[in-house]
């Protein structure tokens, strides 16, 4: 399979807060369709990528360029947050769901809208006015979220706050609110987290129809193993802020340093892995 | 020369009660996260009551200056921490865990009620105190300019200092002050660990008043007025103080007070006494620009 | 109610008692410096005089007071955990939407377009009503600020008196009308908007309440020392009164007045009912826009910044831009409600622009319910015709005015009315199930 040039691609991210190496010369590339995962234990550094990534940190050293199809080669480094999401095409979830909780679900995904909106509301005036063109732009935002929220199933609390649902529930609001930015790059932040076996294989469905029917590119950060390997295309691992390996989801699993990150050098070892290398910056 | 160092008196003196007053604001702020609104009338409550006591004393024949000092001080501080516990029971407890704005409301009503309060009781003309502590040091002279460091000075600065340092010590030394510093780090968590935290917030409001209530027997010693007003201008002050120092950190708060203290001062002595408020309020402000946290607060790396 | 309940389960007589008591006791406390004791002034030195039975009465009514406040308490709640328990589908149907809310605010409309009528000769009354819509129009400017965008606004005066003064200048030094005046100034306070919102962008909610309250500050003492601007503490007097459509209220002379031109015997209540017919229009048309607003990409945004800034950067919104514009608007509004003051007064002075005008349109905002346009009408009422009742007793005007703030914030921290109303629906109104 002949290798198109990457969506995304990572060099040499260092981030650095004051004497603590969150991000250590990470290099990736992110292909555009596929779905890749970016594991490793906690306070690996992936929440600090994505922030790297998405504006919210400026990293101390590296680069970070997307290939935009229209706008040709952005340095997101460079952007402001919101510019991520807005010019790049970027957009992320949050670890710790962050809605709009007193906003129903069906407004959630209108302000995901709305810079397209308010181009359309011209400074507010077209929409005082109730132009015919606002009107317009108000039914496509809205058929848009409908769409969205009958995909994930939502649609039977549009009109309720979005902070009174359920945990599971509303971790799909919030991605159902990212891909209504029309993301060229999804990054979701442990989407699995605190959900039940059956809302996991259901996202697991998800993130297989974005990537492949809707052709979104995916980066996942995941702790859950059965979301991960099912299906990332690729994975990266990252321990104390280096990548550690790279690879499809079969390397990984057998990749020695992965397993001694994960489970710590004497149980490793115990395991029988007679590998001498020993992960960056294990103290 | 000399009124530059009559203004860095002056500014230091003033300063020393403004950082009084403003750990009380950042000390309530740094364990319930609210503004404590109506702290700065709980400073000119304990300036009535220390008028009170003076005048009381005078009347008993007590000429003492020590004695008389020492007795407003203990009762002043006594009064004021029943009245810095009730506010807190009244009008903050309830509203506890609810929105930032509501306990805000409630103080801004709390420093209302209190104003009127002693308007009602005590009357709204100013009061003019007998002098209790007069004289002072001449230091220097220069072309008729003469230097002169007042005795109620003195207490205030020596009052001060000895406060801030018994204050260091309670709040890193003692056991009230580990509770108090974890029920700001995690209220819940040292409630777990069988702390009683509302207990805690009582006592912090009655420290916070206490030190206001010294602040208010020394302000009554060197202005020799009070009126039901002053609170309102002096707990602006205080807060912005505690803002510019870096709101939670107690000394943050003091050095807020003198830095404020002195800009006062100097502006008023050397560019325009009408616009020393304005002064401070735009020194503020450049602060808070470049340096959002304050002067010594832990700057907050945005969490996302 | 959990405020006054110091014993938590002050269930038996004798617990009543000893609540009570120690309420009293704190009441004695309390009492003896403010009640007690008192300080006169007697040719210049002060003496103390005592006032021990007014101290006693005093402690007497704390006492029977949380009695019964506390048997109250005890009694409702018993009643509301009954009813709870009875009826669980209550707390959901107060969830959504509540029709008599709409038809409260038609009905208030109706009052107030038939208040003049009524109260034709009636001058006090139709002067606190037109009152009244000012801290209205005040409060839903306001509202922009602190209920939609989230941005703890405590000088939100200066607006208001930036409106005023513009509109006073205008008047007295070039001769301007209301009507030229009015879209001046509210420009200008919507530039002043932008000049306080854009250091504070960065600022975290209680940093940013100080920098606002010392820009209100500044902006007083401005007007209170710059003397050739602003005429200091004298303020501007002769200020224009507004006329209607060019044609003033004045006692009959050379020029056609609006009593002459319409064949009315002249009377100065006209111009009393035409200005609160104008503050009725300005505080509709206010009331109209924001609404509008509300339910535009704008609007919502602003209420995103509120619910979470950092989401709203993800989703590409510019959060600067929109809380700059939350900030002019409400600025400008503010500053519409400035000439309109300036306009009725005829004479304004930096004593009406104080800390406390600032508190009390805040007051208003919250107590109301954050982000209800009905709360705020609700709440101006409450708060302007309290201290007006209170009239008899003059001197207690303020303190009743604290107490209320108080006593509201702790019935209903969420103010009067808390529900929030979608901007818009997938089902309009339950129609499709």
């Amino acid at each position: 399979m002949s290798q198109p040039a990457p969506l995304l691609s990572v060099e040499r991210l260092t981030m650095r807060f004051g004497g603590l190496l969150a991000i250590d010369d990470l290099s990736l590339d992110v292909a555009a369709r596929r779905i890749t995962g970016v594991i490793g234990p906690n306070g690996a550094g992936k929440t600090t990528f994505f922030n790297c990534l998405t504006g919210f940190y400026k990293p101390t050293v590296g680069s970070v360029r997307l290939n935009h199809p229209q706008r040709g080669v952005l340095r997101l480094e460079t952007l402001a947050s919101h510019q991520v999401a807005r010019s790049a095409q970027v957009v992320r979830t949050f670890q710790n769901i962050r809605l709009f909780p007193q906003m129903t679900v069906l407004e959630n995904l209108i302000v995901a809208q709305h810079n397209a909106l308010q181009q359309a509301s011209r400074f507010s005036l077209a929409g005082l006015l109730g132009l015919p063109g606002y009107r317009r732009a108000e039914t496509a935002a809205m058929e848009k979220a409908v769409g969205w929220l009958q995909r994930l199933g939502l649609i039977d609390k549009a009109d309720t706050a979005a902070g009174a649902l359920p945990y599971g529930m509303q971790r799909r609001i919030e991605i159902a609110r990212a891909l209504c930015v029309d993301p060229l790059l999804l990054c979701l932040d442990e989407p699995a987290a605190g959900l039940n076996p059956r809302e996991s294989a259901e996202l697991n469905e998800l993130l297989k129809h974005l990537a492949g029917v809707e052709g979104i590119a995916i980066l996942l950060i995941e702790h859950d193993m059965s979301v991960v390997m099912n299906v990332s295309d690729h994975i990266c691992v990252l321990n104390y802020g280096r990548k550690i390996a790279e690879g499809s989801p079969a390397e990984i699993q057998r990749d020695p340093n992965v397993i001694k990150a994960y489970l710590g050098e004497e149980e490793a070892d115990e395991l029988g892995s007679d590998e001498e290398h020993r992960p960056e910056g294990v103290q | 020369m000399a009124l530059a160092l009559q203004q860095l008196i002056n500014g230091l003196t003033l300063g020393a009660v403004y950082g009084l007053i403003a750990i009380g604001y950042t000390m309530v702020y740094g364990i319930i996260g609210m503004i404590n609104f109506a702290h700065g009338d709980i400073y000119m409550v304990s300036a009535f009551i220390a008028v009170t006591v003076f005048t009381l004393l005078a009347g008993f024949g007590i000429s003492s200056v020590p004695l008389s000092l020492l007795v407003v001080l203990l009762v002043a501080v006594f009064f004021t921490s029943i009245y810095g516990w009730t506010v807190e029971r009244m009008a903050y407890r309830p509203l506890r865990g609810s929105t930032r704005l509501a306990p805000l409301i409630s103080a801004i009503g709390m420093s209302i009620f209190l104003q009127n309060m002693v308007q009602l009781t005590q009357g709204a003309r100013v009061k003019p105190v007998a002098p209790v502590l007069v004289g002072g040091i001449d230091l220097l002279s220069v072309d008729g300019f003469t230097v002169r460091l007042a005795y109620s000075q003195i207490l205030i600065v020596f009052v001060t200092v000895a406060l801030m340092a018994g204050f260091t010590w309670l709040i890193t030394k003692t056991s009230f002050g580990r509770q108090q510093r974890s029920c700001e780090q995690d209220r819940t968590m040292t409630a777990l660990l069988g702390i009683n935290v509302d207990r805690t917030i009582s006592l912090t409001f009655m420290l916070g008043a206490a030190l206001a209530a010294v602040a208010g027997m020394m302000v009554t010693v060197y202005y020799g007025v009070v009126d039901f007003f002053i609170g309102f201008v002096a707990g602006i002050k205080a807060f912005t103080a505690a803002v510019l120092g870096g709101i939670g950190s107690l000394p943050g708060a003091m050095l807020g007070g003198l830095l404020i203290g002195l800009i006062e001062a100097f502006w008023a002595a050397y560019l325009s006494a009408e616009y020393k408020d304005v002064a401070t309020f735009t020194i503020l402000i450049l602060v808070l620009m470049f340096r959002p946290s304050g002067l010594l607060g832990r700057p907050e790396v945005e969490k996302v | 109610m959990t405020a006054l309940v110091l014993a938590p389960h002050g269930t038996s007589p004798a617990d009543r008692l000893k609540d009570a008591a120690a309420v009293a006791f704190i009441a004695l406390l309390l009492g003896i410096p403010m009640i007690g004791l008192l300080t006169v002034d007697q040719g210049g030195a002060l003496r103390v005089a005592t006032r021990w039975p007014t101290l006693f009465a005093f402690v007497a009514i704390c006492f029977t007071g949380r009695l019964i406040l506390r048997l109250a308490i005890d009694r409702l709640r018993a009643a509301k955990q009954a009813r709870e328990r009875s009826d669980v589908e209550l707390a959901a149907a107060d969830r959504t939407a509540s029709p008599w809310l709409t038809w409260i605010g038609w009905a208030a409309l109706g009052v107030a377009l038939a208040l003049p009528m009524v109260f034709s000769e009636n001058r006090y009354v139709v002067d606190t009503a037109t009152t009244v819509l000012i801290y209205v129009m005040l409060g839903w400017g306001l509202n922009v600020v602190v209920g939609l965008a989230g941005l703890l606004d405590l000088g939100y005066v200066a607006f208001y008196a930036v409106g005023a003064y513009t509109y006073g200048l205008l008047s007295t030094q070039f001769g301007w009308g209301f009507w030229q005046a009015l879209p001046v100034a509210g420009a200008i306070a919507a530039s002043f908007g932008i000049l306080l919102g854009w250091p504070t962008l960065r600022l975290r909610g209680d940093y940013l309440a100080i920098v606002t309250l010392g820009f209100g500050e500044i902006i007083r003492i401005i007007l209170v020392n710059w003397t050739e601007l602003s005429g200091g503490p004298n303020g501007i007097a002769s200020i224009a009164r507004p006329s209607f459509f060019g044609l003033p209220f004045k006692p009959p002379g050379d020029e056609a007045t609006f009593a002459s031109f319409f064949g009315l015997e002249y009377s100065t209540n006209h111009r009393i009912v035409f200005l609160y017919y104008l503050i009725l229009a300005l505080a509709l048309l206010t009331n109209l826009f924001v609404s509008r607003m509300r339910t535009l990409p704008i609007g919502r945004a602003w209420e995103a910044i509120r619910e979470d800034e950092i989401a709203c950067k993800a989703m590409g919104i510019n959060a600067r831009n929109v809380k700059l514009s939350a900030f002019a608007i409400g600025a400008m509004l503010g500053g519409f409600a400035g000439v309109f003051f300036a306009a009725r007064q005829g004479f304004i002075s930096p004593e009406s622009f104080t800390f406390n005008e600032s508190a009390i349109i805040l007051a208003i905002v919250v107590l109301g319910g954050m982000g209800s346009q009905l709360g705020v009408v609700l709440a101006s009422l409450v708060l302007v015709l309290l201290p007006e009742l209170g009239r008899d007793f003059a001197e207690y005007r303020m303190l009743l005015f604290g107490a209320a703030m108080i006593l509201i914030m702790v019935w209903k921290p969420g103010g009067i009315l808390s529900h929030r109303e979608p901007t818009l629906r997938y089902r309009a109104n339950g129609g499709r199930r």
